[in-house]
């Protein structure tokens, strides 16, 4: 009558990749084509070279940059402000989502605010952070953080206001209060949700960076396109695009990790 | 009998509903209700899908409070819900131990949580989350968490429904097992009319919605109770009539 014994808890844990070398082939085919696509476009002539760089010379330039050191350099610069923005708004955002999700009072003062400042685009204070922070990091970390602090905030919250009534009623029958009720069933019940949230408000990071920077620095990503395009380096700018697009994917895949502790997985499986 | 068990903390427990009715948003569900269950009693709900048994747990709990009537309760309660009691964030383990969270020692901790285990057939299960259980097994541990550590006063909403037959049988024994030990008060809502016989100290049937009792039995027959008993057999043919499901009325 027992149950039989799990063999292994990873097994049932873990996602199935019963197809996992078609899940590599498959997207690598994808690329090599498009790949060979460009190559042939430009081997063929079908646009000018000047409106459309060939892969050998984005190649060289690629080269170039990285023995430059101007590359590695633009790629830290651009990180460190996403990430610092970035973590800023989830410090204040995450717990100010949290507060208002159980607070009606709250919710009926400041969501229309919230909601009015989430549409605004991020690029609109452009004008604003280069009066307020000038040159430099500042100005980016303050357009990342209006980027996504209002979405995560709005994201918490409404995750909080649809926990369902039972997980309370359970946390009162075990006289969960204060702040334990708060570390150990609200937190742990909106988690997934607020995984998901983190990793849309990065993407959204992730693009903003790019025109931020254009404007307000002297370095990172965004700038090394908008000087290539001042330069008419347009192989420049693909080895940049190329590099931001990658990264961009890369900090998502880092993101992703999060979402399979296994203590929020049954937040995706249902 | 329980002396020793009980440790040396009395057996506090109170549980009374005077006129109560309840609604929701016009629907009326409950009309009138008067009961009082005694210290130690079993007693077991049947009635109509619907017609209002969760809610009369959710009144005695208070988690939900009658628009009018007085509620009273004293006494440690804890809640088999009918749905979705677990966390899904915690594992098997980790659901069972909130039941044993006024218990210091490390070691006893573990052992009764190694025992409860054992008593739902969930060894091997303990890393397991909600999600990777059936709802029988999800069942089964909620019944373990409810069980573990102190409580006065179970409020059970259909804890077996899920269940085999033979695991139904086995738990009933089980928990008759169990209370003799510990008594508590329990309330019990099933659809099972042979769980109900077998387990009840007094049937309450409650009626189509507005829900009142419209009849109440003692069965007075010492347990563990087996299912022939010519108690068990009599009190489920009353029931059965009660609910108008015996063979002539069926038809
Ligand atoms: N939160 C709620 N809001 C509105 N109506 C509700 C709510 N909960 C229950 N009801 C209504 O109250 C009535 C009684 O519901 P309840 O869950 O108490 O029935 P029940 O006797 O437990 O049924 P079952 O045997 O199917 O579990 C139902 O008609 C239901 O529609
Ligand atoms: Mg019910």
């Amino acid at each position: 009558m027992k149950e039989n014994q799990p063999n292994s808890l990873l097994k049932a844990v873990a996602p199935q990749k019963r197809n996992g070398s078609a899940a590599l082939l498959l997207p690598a085919g994808v690329v090599v084509a498009l790949f060979l696509l460009w190559w042939a476009v430009s081997y063929f002539n079908l646009f000018p070279a000047y409106s459309l760089p060939s892969p050998l010379a984005v190649a060289k330039s690629f080269k170039e940059e990285f023995t430059a050191g101007r590359m590695v350099n633009d790629i830290i610069a651009s990180l460190w402000r996403v990430v610092v923005g970035f973590v800023l708004s989830a410090v204040l955002g995450i717990p100010l989502g949290l507060w208002l999700g159980q607070h009606l009072a709250g919710r009926q003062a400041f969501v229309p605010v919230l909601n009015f400042f989430r549409f605004l685009s991020p690029l609109a204070w452009i004008p604003f952070a280069i009066l307020w922070f000038h040159i430099g990091d500042k100005p980016a970390i303050f357009l990342i953080f209006m980027a996504t602090f209002f979405p995560l905030v709005l994201a918490t919250m409404s995750a909080v206001s649809t926990i369902p009534k039972i997980y309370f009623r359970v946390a009162k029958d075990y006289h969960y209060k204060g702040s334990e009720l708060l570390n150990k069933v609200t937190l742990p019940a909106v988690l997934p949700q607020v995984i998901t949230a983190l990793r849309v408000s990065y993407g959204i990071a992730w693009v903003v960076i790019v025109a931020a920077e254009m404007v307000g620095c002297q370095d990172g990503l965004g700038y090394g396109i908008w000087e290539a395009r001042n330069g008419l380096r347009l192989d420049s700018a693909v080895c940049y695009m190329i590099i931001i697009g990658v990264l961009g994917m890369a900090m998502d895949r880092l993101l992703a990790q999060l979402s399979k502790l296994p203590n929020v997985r049954w937040g995706y499986e249902r | 009998m329980f002396a020793g068990a009980m440790k040396d903390k009395p057996f506090a427990s109170r549980l009374t509903l005077e006129k109560v009715s309840h609604d929701y948003s016009g629907l009326a569900v409950l009309r009138n209700l008067n009961l009082v269950v005694q210290p130690g009693e079993f007693v077991v709900l049947v009635g109509p899908s619907g017609c209002g048994k969760t809610t009369l747990l959710n009144l005695l709990s208070g988690h939900v409070l009658p628009v009018s009537g007085k509620v009273e309760r004293e006494g440690v309660i804890r809640t088999v819900y009918q749905y979705d009691g677990l966390f899904p964030w915690l594992t098997v383990s980790e659901n069972i131990l909130m039941g044993l969270r006024d218990e210091q020692d490390k070691t006893r901790r573990n052992q009764e949580l190694a025992a409860l285990l054992e008593l739902i057939y969930l060894q091997g299960f303990e890393k397991h989350y909600p999600h990777q259980l059936s709802g029988g097994m999800k069942q089964r541990v909620e019944l373990a968490r409810v069980l573990a550590g102190d409580s006065d006063i179970l409020l059970m909403d259909e804890p077996f429904s899920a269940l085999d037959y033979q695991t139904r049988l086995r738990m009933r024994a089980e928990l008759v097992r169990l209370l003799e030990n510990r008594p508590r008060t329990v309330v019990f809502v099933t659809h099972d009319i042979e769980e109900a016989a077998q387990l009840a100290d007094r049937v309450l049937v409650l009626s189509n919605r507005p829900a009142t009792i419209c009849r109440e039995f003692k069965i007075e027959a010492p347990k563990p109770r087996e299912l022939a008993d010519d108690a068990v057999i009599h009190a489920m043919k009353l029931i059965l009539q009660e609910l108008g499901l015996n063979a002539h009325a069926a038809l």
